[in-house]
């Protein structure tokens, strides 16, 4: 089953790291890709450029309006994700818990919504 | 058949809704995978012995035979509700492969279902209050009205908390299983949270009129005591039973026949249930002989601490204080240095203990809670300092919310003017 790992930091905060922490961050980041990809569990993953190069567009009835900026304006932004292949909740959990950035920001776990690809029910 | 007969066959399989509907759930929850199919196949299993318990007679082994017969009733169930459904099908085949496959095993191992059964339920992914009203209604079999009488909700809503919580537990995917030794002590603290918050909602309804909803507290009672029984080396399972029933052993001292609170100094201790005491007193002493303390173990000495008191003057106020002190340590929070505090008072006199309660004060927390300004209008009367009693007293007038909490500050305030 897959699971979508959503990262959510404080860009003030992220920004306020220095230089060599942040590309320690990264490097570790990078590493857990590669643990992942061993591990069976990776997908994709990849980090966002921050909120100020957002765009938001909305269609209604035929009309497009587009707008600078994110959906929401939050104290925590998006920052990147992790599609992850899990055997059930338990282990996607375990993967967000590695997941480096955990320890600055936090982690939403959100199962993917298969549409009814695969049957009901918690086997495994 | 003999009316007799027939009565006989009622009975057995009342008595076998009684001692093991629970565990038959559970385990074909694990089997069918899903919360509401097993639900039905259990009851369909039920009304299946019914009719062929009184043709064939009673089995030898119910429980296996309600599983066996509940699982092939959800099997035929998924195949006449999508006979044009191939994914379903498909379930219903492998389903119906396992259970002719397992039908040797599948009896084995059956006690770690109904663990399976409290971990899922009290998973930390679910909201607290869905934590509690599934566990109540799965794994004690509490219907959802009940539930929804003893929290004082609206049935609706307590349904939708559970629908809500079942649906999670489908589609996140969330296991159906014990946790493994790793995530054990965090997992298993949730469920200790869940029994005790149980307990507590029957021990002091939060609010309204009626101080103590007892069956919520003896059905937290019975889930701890299931706890122990399927999970009998833990400490803090021991420390939480324990604590359970030196609260409850208080229970008929606790209240007046008018309903009004009856301090521990002021009860009938002939009153106190010996039997609890004992049972808790022994769990206690077994949890602490572990050297494996945690939070329930030390409230619960601490309890046992007053049990062995004949008398409200012969407490040892100085062991009592010292357990507060560890209690601070391992889980500090306001609540636990309020108490700690009051017993400071009895130990050092009420001067200490004021001073302790102002630094609490101080810091801004419980600056809310009743019972931090009660105990500090208790030490102040005990002072002299009327005055400040007296305003102490109405300030936890103001912010108690539970009937006789607010006739018992009443009558502390009355009593400052004799």
């Amino acid at each position: 089953m897959l699971y979508l790992c959503l990262v959510y930091l404080e860009e003030k905060k992220l920004n306020a790291v220095p230089k060599h922490e942040y590309d320690a961050l990264v490097a570790e980041h990078l590493a857990y890709h590669d643990e992942l990809r061993r591990s069976g569990h990776f997908v994709v993953a990849e980090g966002l450029e921050p909120v100020s190069t957002a765009t938001t567009v909305r269609v209604r009835n035929g009309r497009v309006s587009t707008t600078d900026g994110p959906f929401a304006e939050t104290k925590e932004q998006l920052g990147g994700f992790f599609l992850v292949r899990a055997r059930d909740l338990n282990d996607a959990l375990e993967v967000a818990i590695g997941i480096p950035a955990a320890r600055l920001g936090c982690v939403e776990v959100r199962p993917i919504n298969d549409l009814g690809k695969t049957e009901l029910g918690l086997r495994g | 058949m003999s009316e007799d007969a027939l009565a006989r066959v009622r009975d057995a399989v009342d008595a076998a809704y009684r001692s093991e509907s629970r565990r038959v759930l559970a385990t074909l929850i694990r089997l069918l995978g899903d919360f509401d199919l097993a639900e039905e196949a259990m009851h369909q299993a039920f009304t299946a012995a019914l009719e062929q318990w009184e043709r064939d007679g009673v089995p030898e082994n119910a429980r296996a035979w309600l599983v066996t017969t509940g699982r092939f009733k959800a099997i035929d169930r998924i195949r006449r509700r999508t006979r044009f459904d191939a994914q379903a099908n498909e379930l219903a085949e492998r389903l119906d492969a396992e259970a002719r496959d397992a039908e040797q095993t599948e009896h084995e191992g059956l006690e770690d279902d109904r663990l399976r059964l409290i971990f899922t339920c009290c998973h930390p992914s679910l909201p607290p209050d869905a934590q509690m009203a599934l566990t109540l209604r799965e794994v004690c079999g509490l219907t959802t009205e009940e539930i929804a009488r003893a929290f004082l909700t609206a049935p609706s809503t307590l349904a939708q908390r559970i629908v809500r919580a079942k649906n999670k537990i489908r589609v996140a995917r969330i296991p159906y299983d014990v946790p493994g030794r790793g995530e054990l002590p965090d997992r298993l603290d949730t469920v200790l949270r869940v029994v005790y918050l149980v307990f507590n909602e029957g021990y002091a309804a939060s609010s309204g009129e009626s101080l103590t909803r007892h069956d919520l507290s003896g059905e937290a009672i019975r889930l701890g005591r299931l706890l122990l029984e399927l999970m009998p080396e833990e400490p803090e399972v021991m420390g939480l039973v324990a604590l359970m029933l030196l609260h409850e052993s208080r229970r008929a001292a606790r209240t007046s026949p008018d309903g009004d609170i009856v301090l521990l100094d002021d009860q009938d201790r002939s009153r106190w249930d010996t039997r609890q005491i004992m049972e808790g007193t022994a769990l206690v002493d077994r949890s602490l002989a572990t050297r494996r303390i945690g939070p329930y173990t030390l409230q619960a000495a601490i309890a046992a601490a007053h049990a062995r008191a004949r008398t409200a003057t012969a407490t040892d106020w100085a062991q009592i204080a010292s357990l507060y002190d560890v209690l601070l340590r391992v889980d500090p929070s306001p609540v636990v240095a309020l108490n700690r505090a009051a017993a400071v008072a009895m130990r050092d006199g009420p001067a200490a203990g004021l001073a302790l309660i102002d630094e609490i004060l101080a810091s801004g927390e419980l600056a809310d809670y009743h019972l931090a300004h009660s105990a500090r209008a208790e030490l102040c009367r005990r002072l002299g300092r009327t005055a400040e009693a007296r305003a102490a007293y109405a300030r936890a007038l103001a912010l108690a919310r539970l009937e006789p909490e607010r006739r018992f500050l009443e009558r502390r305030l009355a009593a400052l003017d004799e």
